[in-house]
């Protein structure tokens, strides 16, 4: 009896181990792509939508099959908002996890700190920051890509509209952070080229708790238009401070300033406000055949469904570099150069959650001030203007 | 000239009064035990976000979202002496602010998680418009932040000058051993010193969150410019943490208004070491008063 017991046991591990082996055999090998971003730290604000992006995308790509029957794997690392661990984490993704390509990092600094790394080891970079010279000289950073809008497109497209408002004098005021300098330097040297003159150039700390006396400056200054450009609570106090001071003159807010949360904190004050926003916070207000819209819908609905919370720009940079990716992986395979080429030569007229993306070898963001929309607060809702 | 003047003298008010505040929480802890308590920042966002989670949250009427605000910090200041400072054996004062620093990021790691990143505010305590003096805006929280301030100095004062209690707690941070001889029971008023200090903390919290918004991470940069207003004015003395405040918060807002705001911080914090190099006890301390301190 205990014999025969033995030799049962022994034939079902047999036949498991043959269908285990079959079913390997079946399962491809998975495609590795590492992701660093700051979910950690002082840029957690982006980091966090950013994993939660990845994490959703790779479990939806699998579901549905994989890439080309190959599972996708995102190795994500956090470099707690910090530009050594960055450099750390992408290291070991190359040389540990021999991932196809990275994605991120969230901030601008960490993605500089980068370049060289993903140059040497021939990798493609797709960075989730906005800074400029990320990408540019696109010569020197032939590996390098990026799907967020440059802060320039963003301050053209305020100065465009501007323009057309017949605004040419205006006070400018800007967080202390690499966010709110980079802003500052965009809105200096687009200035002339829409015939702009800045008549006062204010600043504040990233935990001020008062802007009064920036803005009264600024009022004194006989400025047409405020121009406010940072991310976090700042935004918020601005506003109300402007609402407070009943300034007469309209307040205007970076790419920063779209989140519904912003509007329910700064309540009424938020009325009248306007800023440059990517089409991903105004989906529900496009025209249908708006060739965002649908993949915009799918995207919000799905994160708020999983998360309970709005995704973001921030999130939807990660889906870009994510799908960019992926769409090269499923035409190329797995082969860095080639991933690179396709995505530098074939992402043309691609709808992404950023605008419509028209990479090439000059050019390695492919968005222009077309990516954004001027957004005025009316009724405690966002509204296009035209 | 005298519009804008008023208003940057306002706006400076209205962030000193958040500096004082703070100032005075670090002075009750000073008093009764001669510690620097560095977790001070993190007492003021318990306090607003608490109080966002029982008005807003729980929707609880004010009063009472008051009270429970003032009761939970009071039970965190409690806990945090009962767990850290109290089992310490040998209470070495460097340690026991090595202590402080800890506890502050411990809380911050427990606020981040129970309320996320994102900033959170409520309604001010009186709705209207901003008051108008000579064409120049104060809003209406901003009065009863500083008047909120002036009543709790008040009452701390009356409650250290003439309870037996506050009597007892000054004794304590001059000569614990002297205390205890005379019959104080110690570790007793160093934890009451913990739980008062975490409801002054709470209360400007509470006050100033309609103004400033509240966020997880807003602690440190709270503590380091309540602790410069408390230097200022002489660590110990509440009036001194006050004026201390005000003088930061107007230093700030009249250098953003008339030289440059990129410069304001590093102005104030440059007068903060021209007053600790000519008169390091601070404005308000005696040089008497300052040999009886242990630093």
């Amino acid at each position: 009896m205990k014999k025969a017991g033995a030799v049962f046991v022994l034939i079902v591990l047999g036949l498991a181990s043959v269908f285990l082996f079959l079913q390997n055999a079946e399962a491809k090998e998975p495609y590795k792509i590492g992701a660093v971003f700051a979910v950690t730290g002082p840029a957690s604000f982006l980091g966090e939508p950013e994993k939660n992006t990845a994490l959703m995308l790779q479990e939806q790509i699998n579901k549905a099959g994989g890439i080309n029957g190959h599972p996708l794997e995102i190795i994500i690392e956090d470099t707690k908002s910090d530009e050594t661990q960055a450099v750390l984490s992408a290291k070991k993704l190359l040389e540990n996890d021999k991932v196809l390509a990275i994605i991120g990092p969230s901030t601008t600094g960490e993605s500089m700190a980068l370049v060289p790394i993903m140059n040497n080891a021939k990798t493609p970079l797709i960075s989730c920051a906005a800074g400029a010279p990320i990408t540019m000289p696109v010569k020197e950073r032939y590996w390098i890509f990026k799907t967020p809008q440059y802060d320039t497109s963003a301050v053209e497209a305020i100065y465009g509209y501007m323009k057309k408002q017949g605004i040419s004098k205006v006070g400018i005021i800007t967080i202390s952070t690499g966010f709110g300098d980079a802003g500052r330097k965009a809105l200096h040297d687009m200035a002339p080229k829409y015939g702009i003159t800045i008549t006062a150039d204010e600043k504040y700390g990233p935990k001020d708790s008062d802007m009064t006396t920036q803005l009264t400056k600024i009022k004194a200054s006989g400025a047409q238009a405020v121009i406010n450009w940072s991310v976090g609570p700042g935004q918020v106090i601005v506003t109300k401070n402007w609402s407070a001071l009943k300034m007469g003159i309209p307040l205007y807010q970076s790419h920063g300033w779209g989140s519904k949360k912003n509007i329910e904190l700064a309540g009424k004050a938020a009325e009248g406000v306007i800023a440059p926003l990517g089409r991903l916070v105004v989906w529900d207000k496009l025209p249908d055949k708006h060739p965002q819209k649908a993949l915009l819908k799918k995207y919000t609905q799905d994160y708020e469904a999983k998360y309970k919370g709005e995704p973001g720009t921030f999130g939807g940079h990660a889906y870009d570099s994510i799908m960019m990716i992926v769409e090269a992986l499923k035409k190329v395979g797995p082969d860095k150069k080639k991933i690179r080429d396709y995505i530098e030569t074939k992402i043309k007229k691609w709808p992404g959650t950023g605008g419509i993306f028209n990479m090439s070898p000059e050019d390695h963001c492919g968005l222009d001030k077309t990516a954004f929309e001027m957004v005025v607060v009316k009724n405690g809702d966002w509204e296009i203007l035209k | 000239m005298l519009t804008v003047f008023l208003q940057f003298l306002f706006s400076g008010l209205t962030i000193g009064a958040v500096y004082a505040l703070v100032g005075i929480g670090f002075n009750i802890i000073y008093n009764s035990t001669s510690i620097i308590n560095l977790a001070q920042g993190e007492f003021v966002v318990i306090g607003g976000l608490l109080m966002w989670f029982f008005s807003e949250s729980l929707k609880l009427p004010f009063f009472v979202a008051v009270l429970c605000t003032l009761i939970s910090s009071g039970l965190v200041g409690l806990l945090i002496e009962r767990l850290t400072i109290k089992p310490l054996k040998n209470p070495d004062l460097l340690l026991m602010i090595m202590i402080t620093i800890s506890v502050s990021i411990v809380l911050r790691g427990v606020l981040m998680f129970l309320f996320g990143k994102e900033p959170y505010v409520y309604p001010p305590f009186t709705e209207g418009e901003p008051i108008n003096i000579y064409g120049a805006i104060i809003q209406q929280q901003t009065l009863w932040v500083i008047s909120i301030t002036l009543f709790c100095i008040i009452l701390l004062f009356l409650f250290f000058k003439r309870t037996i209690t506050g009597k007892a707690m000054l004794a304590c941070a001059v000569n614990p051993t002297a205390a205890k001889l005379a019959g104080v029971n110690v570790s007793k008023m160093v934890m009451l010193s913990f739980i008062l200090s975490a409801i002054v903390g709470a209360i400007g919290g509470m006050t100033i969150t309609p103004i400033s918004l509240m966020e997880y991470d807003k602690g440190p940069m709270l503590s380091v410019k309540g602790f410069c207003a408390a230097i200022m004015g002489g660590l110990g003395s509440n009036r001194g943490a006050v004026i201390g405040g005000f003088i930061i918060g107007i230093l700030e807002s009249m250098t953003a208004g008339y030289v440059h705001s990129g410069l304001k911080d590093a102005v104030a914090l440059v007068i903060l070491l021209l007053i600790l190099f000519f008169k390091p006890s601070g404005i308000f301390i005696t040089k008497s008063m300052s040999q009886l301190r242990k630093f």
